[in-house]
């Protein structure tokens, strides 16, 4: 649809919009139309979406579910979590509604997971206490776009001195017998001294056109550990927008892990605000496209207060035609001094078609800092190939070992044992060129 | 570190800050279809100039100032500039020349005469637009080098100046070499003939003079095959009150095994400490390599209130290869966002970049640099370093590197440090009995050795002490 589709969309449907959805949402929707309104669909002739052109994946002719329809499909008959031994506890959001799993019990108490307009009714103070206070500030015409539309979501809040001990997975799928769109917005709340780890799985069922762009609002309290994993393994016709903004307060940790294995056109724009000082981040992720596939991560981090230590690394293995972008800015503000940052950025071309697109970038205006990046592009080490090749080792083999390693460095910052293997296995097999199978749920099947 | 010690080490003001009253031929401000005309008359050009200025300035009035750069630009009124100033007399020879001309020139530092008997540099000298004297020349004409002002380039090799003006740098590039394009007032004209290597180093004076001028220069340096030359520039501005506005080209082509080394000292005059006045130097400077050609760009930027200069190489020859080198100084309430673009078409292409920024006062000192390697450029291999050091905490030090890269078997790698002088290197030096202000003139020539390394030994000297004049007070 055009730009102006969604115009007319919305405000021939605002009513239907906002009466299935909570007050707390609705309160912004307004305004964000009206940012969207004025600055319309991101589009490649701005700096930050130069290289990814969403506007083609906008113009398909979606059907957004805004009346709230029941989808007729439940998501645990269907998808069963593969990653074998993880234990985790599991929610779904399909398309862009939240299902509760059967087995998601046993919580520490206080704890609560649902979705994010149950948390508005039960909740409302909480909500409003949280809800899109890092989303407003965040100018992009993607976040605006969802502030217009998104009804639902997911909601987690772990309160003081809990700590949930197994992960917490969310099983975004996207279904549906149509071109489908889906905007949900996400919100996490980690109090003082709490500790949680969030998988989040991204996949899509069907092989028609999709389109979700999601929110995901992550608040971390002082002293609290958090770990957040995106594993991405959708199909060639999805295109997956994913805004995960942090905020983090004093003397807190958060690992964030973005794994891309399987995709069509994805862009994650991730935020991290370090509020409090002695905060701790580590941002990291990985990319591996072959075919046609479009691989875009636009990180920013914003050293708001001293002492903080930021610490990034992003690796793409790219093949065949597929293109990778890599946007890394980190900001360091006037008084944040004793800020320690790092960033690094590295890419292998294995075909003579794949592009690579880099823009490391620092912004600093304090003067008693310690920061560095560094990009490079290249290819696999010719004498590391030979020394392979020399002891009996096909160049197939000595090539994938090569290329395994080279996403070690990811793959062994997670922390989790068993979703640890599980990746390494999906990685190796991906690379092989292999669909990544398991006997577990219906899509294999 | 005690405070007073960077302030100190970091007011220094401007050394060259004068006016010399020399007669100037002014046409009024303003911009238009006619006062191009009027440009083009004054200078006798030929009827194919002028259609070139006329096209540039129809396409210029379509374009907007960019804005993507990381700086803050108060709007710039183009209809209060005036674009031509000429020195009224005409000067034939040497005894000719002004006297208020040579003194200038010698409370700068540069006596022509003596820079002529000492160094055995051609000076081309440039006071505001029109080239007053040309020096050496019968020197070069013997080995068919061509050095003369781009006046009289037009006038006596017109072939030449039409076949490659425009040629790199295109009158609809940007909005500053559109605007250049269409008022140009004059600059320099070089042509190596083959295999000719140039046995001087070759060096023009900038000098922006006369109030509310703007200066269009425009140089066109091509080096024909298998020929060397070094080239220099360097500007130095009188103090001002009102911005001046500095849009200039230059245009590089080195053909097949060539190879040009084009170094700049730019210390226009960047305003005084609370940030009033400065010239805006906005310039557009690209190079274009044959095969085998080397095009090494180097240069210390320690003037002007704004810089936007990106000196570029088109790597269009296999094998061809392009260097840059650059220091930038910011200091008091100066901006600068400056770097390189190396563009690899050819295949086995090589560039090679080493930035180093330097902040102080509350300046904004940026690195922006694109690195693309074509699909065909196979081979091709890229190095960039850009470091920054920050002095005192009101400044900031950015980097914005680009790299697109869309072939398998390029490498391409990039390395950035930020970081202040740290408190170990200085205790160091005082433990060695080197005062807190010797040690910061140390450490930060030492940070900038690498690049003054490059330039030629004249200026190397008038470099470094650049460089110690803007940061200054009393360093060592």
């Amino acid at each position: 649809m055009e730009e102006q589709s969604y115009i007319d969309l919305y405000k021939t449907h605002a009513e239907t919009i906002k009466s299935k959805s909570s007050d707390i949402l609705n309160a912004f929707r307004d305004e964000a139309f009206a940012d969207f309104e004025k600055n319309g669909l991101p589009s490649p002739t701005s700096e930050r979406y130069r290289y990814s052109d969403l506007k083609k994946s906008y113009g398909i002719n979606y059907g957004l579910n805004i009346n709230r329809l029941p989808i007729q499909i439940n998501p645990s008959d269907i998808f069963r979590c593969d990653v074998p031994g993880i234990k985790s506890h599991l929610f779904y959001v399909v398309n862009d509604s939240f299902f509760l799993d059967k087995n998601a019990e046993n919580l520490p108490k206080g704890v609560i997971i649902c979705g994010l307009n149950e948390a508005a009714e039960k909740y409302p103070e909480l909500v409003r206490k949280y809800y899109a206070k890092q989303a407003q500030k965040h100018n992009d015409p993607n976040v605006s776009f969802n502030m217009t539309f998104a009804q639902d979501g997911f909601f987690m809040y772990v309160p003081k001195n809990t700590e949930i001990a197994e992960p917490i997975q969310l099983i975004n799928i996207m279904s549906g017998n149509a071109d489908i769109m889906a905007n949900s917005h996400n919100l996490i709340i980690l109090e003082e001294n709490a500790k949680a780890k969030l998988l989040v799985c991204d996949h899509s069922l069907k092989d028609f056109n999709f389109l979700s762009n999601r929110i995901t609002e992550v608040f971390v309290g002082e002293n609290a550990t958090y770990e957040h994993y995106k594993l991405e393994s959708t199909g060639e016709k999805h295109t997956n927008i994913c805004n995960l903004l942090i905020e983090q307060q004093k003397s807190s940790n958060v690992l964030t892990n973005i794994i891309t294995l399987h995709n069509g056109l994805t862009r994650n724009n991730i935020d991290i605000c370090l509020m409090g000082e002695y905060a701790e981040t580590k941002l990291c992720g990985m990319a591996i496209g072959n075919g046609c596939q479009k691989i875009d991560n636009a990180t920013n981090i914003d050293h708001a207060v001293p002492n903080c230590t930021s610490n990034e690394l992003f690796k793409y293995i790219l093949d065949e035609k597929s293109k990778g972008t890599f946007f890394g800015r980190v900001l360091v503000r006037k008084d944040a001094q004793k800020t320690a940052s790092f960033q690094t950025n590295k890419n292998m071309c294995l075909s003579a078609d794949a592009t690579m697109y880099t823009k490391p970038q620092l912004e600093i205006y304090a003067d008693d800092v310690k920061c560095s990046h560094g990009a490079t592009t290249g290819q696999l080490d010719e004498n590391a190939l030979f020394y392979l090749r020399s002891r009996g080792i096909s160049e197939r083999e000595a090539q994938l070992l090569l290329l395994q390693a080279f996403t070690a460095d990811i793959t062994e910052n997670i922390t989790v044992g068993a979703l640890k293997d599980r990746v390494k296995m999906l990685v190796e097999s991906r690379l092989r060129n292999e669909q990544p199978k398991c006997t577990a749920c219906a899509i294999c099947k | 570190m005690p405070e007073n010690i960077i302030e100190d080490f970091t007011k220094g003001e401007y050394k060259y800050g004068f006016t010399s009253d020399i007669e100037t031929d002014i046409i009024p401000t303003g911009l238009n279809e006619d006062v191009v005309r009027l440009i083009s008359a004054k200078k006798e050009e030929p009827e194919w100039l002028l259609n070139f200025r006329l096209k540039a300035f129809e396409h210029w009035k379509k374009l907007e100032p960019p804005t993507w750069a990381h700086l803050d630009i108060p709007e710039i009124d183009f209809q209060k500039i005036s674009y031509f100033a000429a020195p009224k007399k005409k000067v034939k020879s040497m005894d000719e020349v002004d006297p208020e001309l040579i003194k200038t020139f010698n409370k700068l530092g540069i006596p022509l005469e003596e820079q002529m008997a000492l160094s055995g540099m051609a000076v081309d000298a440039v006071m505001d637009s029109v080239s007053v004297k040309t020096t050496f020349k019968e020197n070069l004409m013997e080995k068919g080098i061509i050095f003369c002002s781009f006046s009289e380039a037009v006038k006596h090799h017109p072939d030449l100046v039409q076949k490659y003006l425009g040629s790199v740098v295109p009158y609809a590039d940007n909005y500053y070499a559109a605007l250049n394009s269409a008022v140009f007032s004059d600059g320099s004209f070089v042509y190596i003939p083959k295999g000719v290597r140039c046995p001087m180093e070759l060096s023009t004076y900038f000098r922006i003079n006369a109030e509310n001028t703007g200066q269009f220069e425009r140089t066109l340096i091509v080096a024909d095959e298998e020929a060397y030359v070094s080239y220099l520039e360097g500007c130095t501005a009188p103090q001002r009150d009102e911005n001046q506005l500095h849009a200039a080209i230059v245009e590089i082509i080195v053909h097949d095994n060539a190879e040009v080394k084009y170094s700049t000292v730019q210390n226009w005059y960047p305003g005084d400490k609370n940030g009033n006045g400065g010239i805006y130097n906005f310039v557009t400077k690209r190079g274009i390599c044959h095969e085998n050609a080397k095009l090494s760009w180097t240069q210390v930027e320690t003037g002007s209130a704004i810089t936007w200069k990106y000196p570029s190489c088109i790597l269009k020859g296999d094998n061809s290869s392009a260097e840059f080198y650059s220091v930038a100084v910011t200091n008091n309430y100066q901006q600068a966002d400056t770097g390189t673009k190396m563009i690899h078409l050819g295949k086995n292409t090589r560039s090679h970049i080493v930035s180093k920024g330097i902040s102080a006062g509350k300046s904004q000192n940026s690195y922006r640099g694109l690195v693309k390697v074509a699909k065909n450029a196979e081979n091709s291999r890229n190095y960039s370093q850009c470091d920054s050091l920050l002095l005192g905490d009101k400044c900031g030090a950015h980097t914005f590197p680009y790299m697109d890269i869309n072939n398998k078997s390029s490498v391409v790698e990039h390395e950035a440090t930020t970081s202040k002088i740290s408190e170990e290197q200085i205790f160091y030096c005082n433990q060695r009995g080197i005062s807190t202000e010797d040690a910061i003139g140390l450490i930060v020539n030492g940070y900038a050795k690498e690049v003054i390394n490059k330039l030629p030994m004249e200026f190397a000297v008038e470099a470094q002490k650049l460089l110690q004049v803007s940061l200054e007070g009393s360093v060592g």
